[in-house]
């Protein structure tokens, strides 16, 4: 696959200017000076990427929407799924935390897996349409804001938390958590960002592919 | 003497920091737009450190209502208990789950400290154009960036404690005032992280020609 792999960059964390090497799958090329990683070589970083992100878009759904824990106690049952948690927090008067919370769970893990859905199927043809870089960029956004791991030590510590109290059973929902954590990790390493970023068509119409 | 090492900038070079690409720019003062993907362009990131420190003072603002006031209220017929993030750590400490703890302590209340502490040694080097042990700063900011978001734990155990727990008239539970102060801390962090330009910790190696460590 062409990479332009032999471009010259600057270093985005120490503005070195630099040679990038040719990196194979599973290397790695990093920056002399302040050790940050300029490329790594992936097997085919764009229909993995897409597999992966469409069984992540499953594996939300179903967190969201199945229930996550079920409790018992004093004949009593409760239940909750991730909204039905954010739910409770603005009924409580938490509302700028309820907000945040279904922001950070459900509204920017959808936003990186729905962006990088529309970016990889644009990227597979390139050049790709100007509003790949636009969905890119969101795709980022979303993925620095997406805090789903965080959340899943959250059940776990609040599961304890409650089991001196009542039964707690997991459910569905709880069980979906896991293989999303796993899913949006390895949708960032399997993903290629230069590469991406070199089948987009530049601002004046421009494509390096198209002198090739 | 050594070299100054070749940077961008030394070389009049700026690299797009949305899409990587090196560009010259349009005049020095005025760099003008990335011309693959339309962002302005920048040497480095503007008002990085005045952007960077009003962050920081913001979330240390921030920091003790999220610690001393109350995170959890729970209502039972016999009693009404308020506790603390450290109030949790302690409960978990002396119910034997010792490791939980940890977890607790760690993510909500060092985390963030540190954080704090660290970015505020970054902004302080970086001002005073320190050249020493650039690659531990680096190395420290890559870690602080990647750590951050795991002080939002707390956050999240409130929510599902709270959604689970209701049994009324037996036992309710009810978010505390000290919430949205700690997802303030956790979000201004993330932001003033964000703000740094780490660029600004090499920068003076290139201008006094290094001093070889
Ligand atoms: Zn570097």
């Amino acid at each position: 696959m062409a990479t332009g792999s032999t471009d010259i960059v600057a270093c985005p964390d120490c503005d070195l200017l630099q040679r990038v090497p040719s990196v194979r799958a599973g290397e790695t090329a990093r920056c002399p000076r302040c050790g940050r990683a300029l490329a790594t070589g992936k097997t085919d970083p764009f229909d993995r990427t897409l597999a992966l992100a469409l069984a992540a878009l499953v594996a939300l759904v179903l967190a969201n929407t199945e229930i996550l824990m079920e409790l018992s106690a004093r004949g009593r049952e409760s239940s909750t799924t991730i909204l039905g948690g954010a739910r409770e927090m603005w009924r409580q008067g938490e509302r700028v935390s309820a907000v945040l919370v279904c922001f950070f769970t459900t509204a920017a893990p959808a936003a990186y897996i729905g962006c990088m859905i529309a970016l990889l199927l644009a990227v597979r043809r390139p050049p790709a349409p100007r509003w790949a870089g636009t969905v890119l960029r969101w795709a980022e956004t979303g993925n620095l804001w997406s805090m789903v791991e965080v959340m899943m030590l959250g059940i776990l510590v609040s599961l304890v938390k409650i089991a001196s109290l009542a039964d707690v059973r997991p459910g569905i929902g709880f069980f979906a958590v896991g293989p999303l954590v796993f899913l949006l990790a390895a949708m960032s390493t399997s993903f290629d960002p230069r590469e991406a970023w070199s089948r987009v068509r530049w601002e004046n119409g421009y494509w390096p592919g198209s002198d090739r | 003497m050594t070299r100054p090492p070749p940077t961008a900038a030394l070389a009049g070079f700026v690299s797009c920091g949305t899409c990587g690409l090196l560009c010259r720019p349009a005049e020095a003062g005025k760099p003008g737009e990335c011309p693959r993907c339309g962002e302005p362009l920048a040497f480095r990131l503007p008002e990085s450190i005045e952007r960077t420190w009003a962050y920081v003072v913001a979330a240390a603002v921030c920091y003790l209502p999220a610690n001393l006031l109350p995170v959890m209220t729970t209502t039972t017929i016999k009693a009404t208990t308020e506790s603390t993030i450290l109030s949790g750590v302690i409960h978990f400490y002396t119910t034997g789950s010792w490791f939980l703890a940890l977890i607790v302590l760690v993510a909500s209340v060092i985390i963030p400290l540190g954080k704090l502490g660290a970015l505020a040694y970054l902004l302080v080097t970086v001002m005073r154009r320190s050249t020493g042990r650039p690659l531990e700063r680096a190395r420290l900011f890559r870690m602080l960036k990647a750590i951050g978001r795991w002080s939002m734990l707390d956050v999240f155990v409130v929510m599902f404690v709270v959604a689970l727990v209701r049994f009324e008239p037996f036992m309710s539970v009810v978010p505390g005032p000290g919430v949205p102060f700690f997802a303030a801390v956790v979000i201004l962090t993330i932001l003033a992280a964000d703000a740094f330009d780490p660029r600004l910790i090499w920068d003076p190696a290139g201008k006094t020609g290094g001093t070889g460590g």
